[in-house]
């Protein structure tokens, strides 16, 4: 258990790169809701504390500035790991992948869920770095299994393609019934 | 027996059975999927489950939930990674048993274990059931609103290290809950004049976004890992899997443990195990292989966390308080199909708390009969590459968000919180604190506003006994945290 007992309670020996940066956006966000409680939340008259609108707002609100404060302190007396501006850079660069993400999902109502999916799969497989045949095949053999899973099968509720409108009558019934 | 034979009945549907037959699968494959795990799949699985009816759907997800620390087991024995972060404790002593050519009795050691654990708090609740049924009354208002209370207490007090973290997570959660149209006055709060805000933040989004696509972001961003698959020989299973009784103190003590931390809100697998390791370390007649190989090490973990999911349905369906993130997600499951848990549900609808168990217990043996035969194919599922498994949970995740209302902002959403998630496992804060913040924190508002209509002085919020013992629990749990914050301080002070 060796493990377990050098694990400090409250009190970190050192902090993560970026952790002090975050603590102090964290605080900042409280603060900055906390400011707006007047505002953003009403007071209903005749009515008692705990039958308040503005009264769990203010505890949750109240409570994060409390925290987060406290553990800006003591983040801040930790010994700093090198690196913060690099940590910042590969939160930064996730936002590429929620870029492809909602493009995927925009990209579902106007050329369809297998098409998109397909496309999404390959694409993401490129974009990870494989260039292998085996890597693609396995990609579209994936996006094609969860279309026919969810779509075909689970007959889960996702619009059809608008080009598919322009498909022959029949195979339109079929592409927007189940893919 | 009626009851007995009326859980029977629920579950004896083929769409159960085929629930329960994927869940479990399913929950062993992803739990040998180092980086993915439980939360990712139930998170991705839930709204998938709301067309189904109660019982299957919460089949398919107890399947994940009960079966994935199995499968977690065979990476964290055989490669050093755990399948899922509760399987850390086993490669401790799964790993260097394989290392001297032990895996295969390593593995049907985690899997005899786990077994036992499974069964031992599935017999434990049936038989505990009928006094669950006396007590689940007395809690009125006051009583959920104060065990809830306890949830969130000790949800932040379990996280060492992370404690100031955890708390304002959790305040964070239950912020998020009050965002919206309020039901008292009907009036906005922290809705910015946005009408897409006044339903509120919903649950599933911000599941979803924090649990699987924070975990893709994590796992495309990262490196592949290269893995050797260790050679283990092809028998012996059974042989093997009877060593248990060898260890059946360790293992009955484990899930005990096991039981009782799945029943206290907020305290689950992790204190478990540390518990049962720490004990079975100090009642070894090797205290000192213990980190080397040591079974009694496997034993204690395995039988520990898998004691307890069943557990953690208790306080769920007793009082409708979840105790971690996975029986939060399960939670909304029960709202969507107006079954509302509490003591209702377990002076009413006894029987279908005993299919519920009955599907635990099935679910046990399934699981372990598909180990013995597919343990070598589950070797090359942990072979997948990390940036393709992340495009994988990606391509799942959109089902979930997207077909609750097939909403741009709802994945707009999710990503948000995806992004948010992806920040705080890489700064080692908690997640699940956000989510028990906002089921807990929604169950406390209420319940307090009800509860207040009746009391008059501060004290007769806890006239009652078990608002009294609840009430002292939280007192007591902070107490002993501070004393112990103290001894650590001037520990550290005696140090310099």
């Amino acid at each position: 258990m060796e493990h377990d007992n050098a694990t400090p309670h409250v009190f970190p020996e050192a902090r993560k790169p970026g952790e002090l940066f975050y603590s102090l956006i964290f605080l900042a966000t409280a603060v900055a809701l906390l400011s707006m409680i007047f505002w953003q939340t009403s007071v209903l008259p005749g009515k008692g504390f705990s039958a308040q609108p503005r009264t769990w707002p203010f505890i949750s609100l109240t409570g994060m500035t409390l925290f987060a404060l406290a553990n800006l302190v003591v983040t801040s007396r930790s010994a700093r790991t090198p690196g913060r501006w690099r940590e910042v850079g590969i939160w930064v660069r996730s936002l590429e992948y929620v870029g492809w993400y909602l493009l995927y999902v925009a990209a579902i109502p106007v050329i369809g869920y297998l098409t998109a999916t397909l496309a999404f799969c390959l694409f993401m497989t490129w974009r990870s770095g494989y260039r292998s045949g085996a890597a693609f095949a396995a990609a579209a053999g994936f996006g094609l299994f969860v279309v026919l899973l969810f779509k075909s099968l689970f007959n889960v509720k996702i619009p059809g393609g608008a080009v598919y409108e322009f498909l022959p009558e029949t195979l339109r019934y079929i592409m927007i019934r189940y893919f | 027996m009626d009851i007995l034979l009326s859980g029977l009945a629920i579950i004896a549907r083929w769409d159960v059975i085929a629930a329960l037959l994927i869940g479990s699968i399913g929950g062993v494959m992803v739990g040998a999927m180092p980086g993915v795990g439980a939360a990712v799949a139930i998170a991705i699985m839930l709204p998938a489950t709301f067309s189904l009816e109660p019982i299957v759907g919460l089949t398919a997800l107890l399947g994940i939930y009960g079966s994935s620390m199995f499968g977690g087991a065979i990476p964290a024995i055989l490669i050093n990674t755990p399948g899922t972060p509760v399987n850390a404790l086993t490669t401790y002593d799964g790993y260097p048993m394989t290392r001297r050519g032990e895996g295969r009795r390593a593995l049907s050691l985690a899997y005899s274990a786990s077994f036992f654990g499974g069964v031992f708090s599935i017999l434990c609740l049936i038989l505990l059931a009928p006094v669950l049924a006396r007590i689940a009354p007395m809690f009125g208002a006051r009583e959920v609103f104060l065990a809830a209370l306890l949830g969130i207490v000790l949800v932040v007090l379990t996280h060492r290290g992370q404690i100031l973290a955890a708390g304002m997570l959790v305040c964070y959660g239950i912020f998020l809950k009050t965002v919206g149209l309020e039901g008292a006055g009907y009036t906005q709060r922290y809705t910015f004049g946005q009408t897409w805000l006044a339903s509120g933040v919903d649950l599933i989004v911000v599941v979803l976004g924090l649990f699987a696509l924070s975990q893709a972001f994590i796992l495309l961003s990262g490196k592949d890992q290269t893995y050797e698959l260790p050679p283990i020989a092809k028998t012996g299973f059974f042989s093997s899997m009877a060593e248990i009784l060898r260890f059946k103190r360790v293992a009955a003590v484990a899930s005990s443990f096991g039981v009782i931390c799945g029943m206290i809100p907020g305290v689950g697998e992790f204190m478990s195990q540390f518990m049962s390791y720490s004990y079975a370390q100090k009642t070894s007649k090797t205290p000192d292989l213990f980190g080397k190989g040591n079974p009694e090490g496997i034993v204690a973990s395995e039988a520990a966390n898998n004691s307890v999911p069943a557990a953690a349905m208790i306080p769920l369906l007793a009082l409708g308080i979840p105790g971690e993130e996975l029986t939060a997600m399960m939670l909304s499951v029960f709202y969507v199909h107006n079954v509302i848990p509490g003591p209702q549900l377990f002076q009413n609808q006894m029987d279908f708390v005993v299919a519920l168990y009955m599907a635990l217990l099935i679910l046990n043996v399934l699981v372990v009969l598909f180990l013995l035969v597919s343990t070598d194919t589950l070797m090359k599922v942990m072979l997948i590459p990390n940036r393709f498994l992340g495009m994988m949970i990606l391509t799942f995740s959109l089902i979930g968000v997207y077909s609750l209302r097939n909403s741009l902002k709802d994945c707009a959403i999710a990503a948000a919180f995806g992004v948010f998630g992806f920040i705080l496992k890489r700064l080692d804060w908690p997640t699940s604190p956000i989510i028990l913040g906002m089921v807990l924190g929604g169950l406390m508002e209420a319940r307090l506003r009800t509860a207040m209509a009746r009391v008059e002085t501060p004290w007769d919020f806890i006239d009652r006994p078990i608002a009294f013992v609840l009430f002292s629990m939280i007192v007591i749990a902070i107490a002993l945290h501070v004393v112990s914050v103290v001894r650590e301080r001037r520990k550290v002070t005696g140090n310099v």
